[in-house]
């Protein structure tokens, strides 16, 4: 199967930015380039039925991931940032005359929080449930904030920095018996943990190729036909593809790749949760054995299996990364990001500026072996010593002065 | 993000890290920062009865181009008198490590940091001879 070895520097660790496309996903790809170009849409010759069979197949292929009731309540989109913003704004726009009130949580990912703030810039009202400590959201405190003008409930699969699962289950169990819609991002959850629309109780559900070994710039949409069937505003116009939700000639060979995406993380799930969990276990305890002061962000147990976020306390996150330079990591440090605001999800699970600073995000994957999390171990433990060397609050730490009584001189 | 060659060096081979002792009546010590924004540096002076700095030692929380600046900074005071490294600009340590604009904030904590040890020694001086 795997074989145990480093393939490559730096050794990829950021499986939650994005995946690399699985050769078997790949070979599938290939020939809806050039064979077999044709436009799904064209309904007049053999180039457009081959295509349209293969987009098809992907549907299926998606369909069966997602345990939907029939392939049609698939949609094909340009990624999940399309997804979460169809979803959203369609919602909105279709039920407006229901109501105004949408339900969401601090730490969904920019693109359900930056289109529900552009949404009450149009009239509705949002609510961004707080999340505890671990990043979970609160059932009880979502059925409070249901309205009379509630129409849709939007809440994420799994966290994309910390790794957190959410009550999906119970959330949609509120949703149904208050015949609200419920959206779940799923980007980061679909085929790494066990997922299924009518168990979950979800009606839309925004999925993303390259998170799962497929090509980036190919999504879909799940959207619910039955008990009860969702409707959308379409939100992209031009030709009425997609039954209409979704305008636009289909990316054949993204969706062929997708659909075997989500094939391949089907068959796969319970093998890869289960490998993907001990190597991210390894390194949690490998780190931990040699260094103190390490923290971990997210939910201990309820949390996706490929990833780690640490906090490393008295040693800057860019400095880390930098230290770092043959692994590729991530980090919730504001110098890492173009905005110079540390990670609004640390933020959100109340980890402390100062330790927003020095969190990283470890992402484990399909390819990841146990030599390369052996090696990112010692190598993360070796950085950490240094800098801990370097660092006068680490020294003052050690000296027993706590850094909390210090009147530091912000600048 | 790219890094120039110098912040590298100065990060992979920091120069004049360490403590000195802080009771010291020759040395002057200037922590500069706060943990929430990312960056916190301490750096010492050790001065001799002629005003030199003779040694100078830096502790930093912060990224490479915080570390590479006030690695830099202890390499360029020891040597001078204390007039001088007073007249030390953070412009000349964003010019030699080649620090892009987001970065100018560590060559400032760093200018800072040698000032406030500068004056810790100037201060313990003067109650010595009041």
């Amino acid at each position: 199967m795997k074989n145990n070895t480093i393939k490559k520097f730096p050794i990829y660790l950021d499986y939650q930015a994005t995946t690399p496309v699985d050769s078997r996903v790949l070979d599938a790809m290939l020939p809806y380039f050039t064979e077999h170009f044709g436009n799904a849409a064209s309904r007049s010759h053999e180039y457009g039925w081959r295509a349209e069979e293969a987009v098809e197949v992907a549907r299926e292929q998606v369909a069966a991931l997602l345990g939907a009731a029939a392939p049609k309540e698939i949609l094909f989109t340009s990624g999940a940032t399309e997804s979460n913003n169809l979803a959203i704004l369609g919602v909105a726009e279709m039920y407006r005359d229901k109501g105004n009130h949408i339900i969401t949580s601090t730490v969904e990912h920019k693109a359900v929080l930056d289109t529900c703030k552009y949404l009450e810039t149009k009239g509705f009202e949002v609510t961004y449930l707080p999340v505890d400590q671990f990043g979970r959201v609160n059932v009880s405190e979502l059925r409070a904030a249901i309205k009379d003008s509630t129409i849709l409930i939007s809440v994420m699969l799994a966290n994309n920095e910390i790794g957190t699962i959410q009550p999906i289950r119970e959330i949609g169990k509120i949703a149904k018996e208050k015949g609200i819609l419920f959206h779940c991002d799923a980007v980061q959850g679909v085929g790494k943990i066990p997922f299924n629309v009518e168990e979950f109780g979800v009606d839309l559900v925004s999925i993303s190729a390259h998170k799962m070994y497929g090509p980036k710039g190919v999504g879909a949409l799940y959207v619910r036909r039955k008990n009860p069937r969702v409707r959308l505003a379409e939100q992209i116009h031009g030709g009425g593809h997609e039954r209409g939700m979704r305008s636009g000639t289909l990316n054949v060979p993204g969706i062929v790749g997708l659909g075997k995406a989500a094939e391949l993380s089907n068959q796969l799930l319970s093998e890869e949760f289960e490998r993907i969990t001990a190597l991210r276990d390894r390194l949690f305890k490998t780190i931990t054995t040699k260094l103190s002061d390490v923290y971990l962000n997210g939910h201990p147990a309820e949390r996706i299996p490929g990833n780690l976020n640490l906090s490393f306390a008295y040693v800057e996150g860019e400095s880390i990364i930098m230290g770092l330079k043959d692994l590729a990591v991530s980090s919730g440090s504001a110098c890492t990001s173009a905005s110079l605001e540390p990670s609004y999800v640390l933020k959100a699970i109340g980890v402390g500026e100062e330790l927003a600073h020095t969190s990283i995000r470890f992402g484990i994957g399909r390819q990841t072996t146990e030599a390369e999390i052996d090696y990112a171990a010692n190598r993360v433990i070796e950085t950490i010593s240094k800098l801990r060397d370097l660092s006068p609050l680490w020294e003052m730490a050690q000296e027993g002065i706590d850094l909390k009584s210090i009147q530091w001189t912000a600048h | 993000m790219a890094y120039s060659k110098k912040v590298l060096d100065h990060f992979d081979n920091p120069r004049n890290m360490g403590s000195l002792d802080k009771t010291a009546q020759d040395v002057g010590t200037g922590v500069v920062g706060a943990p929430e924004c990312g960056d916190v540096m301490k750096l010492q002076v050790k001065v001799n009865d002629n005003g030199i700095i003779e040694d100078a030692k830096f502790k930093t929380f912060g990224c490479g181009s915080a570390i590479a600046s006030s690695s830099l900074a202890t390499e360029w005071i020891i040597g001078k008198s204390v007039e001088d490294a007073m007249k030390i600009k953070n412009t000349d340590i964003v010019n030699e490590l080649a620090l892009p604009p987001i970065k100018i904030h560590c060559s400032v904590l760093a200018e800072d940091a040698i000032k406030a040890a500068v004056r810790d020694y100037l201060k313990k001086k003067e109650q010595k001879s009041a």
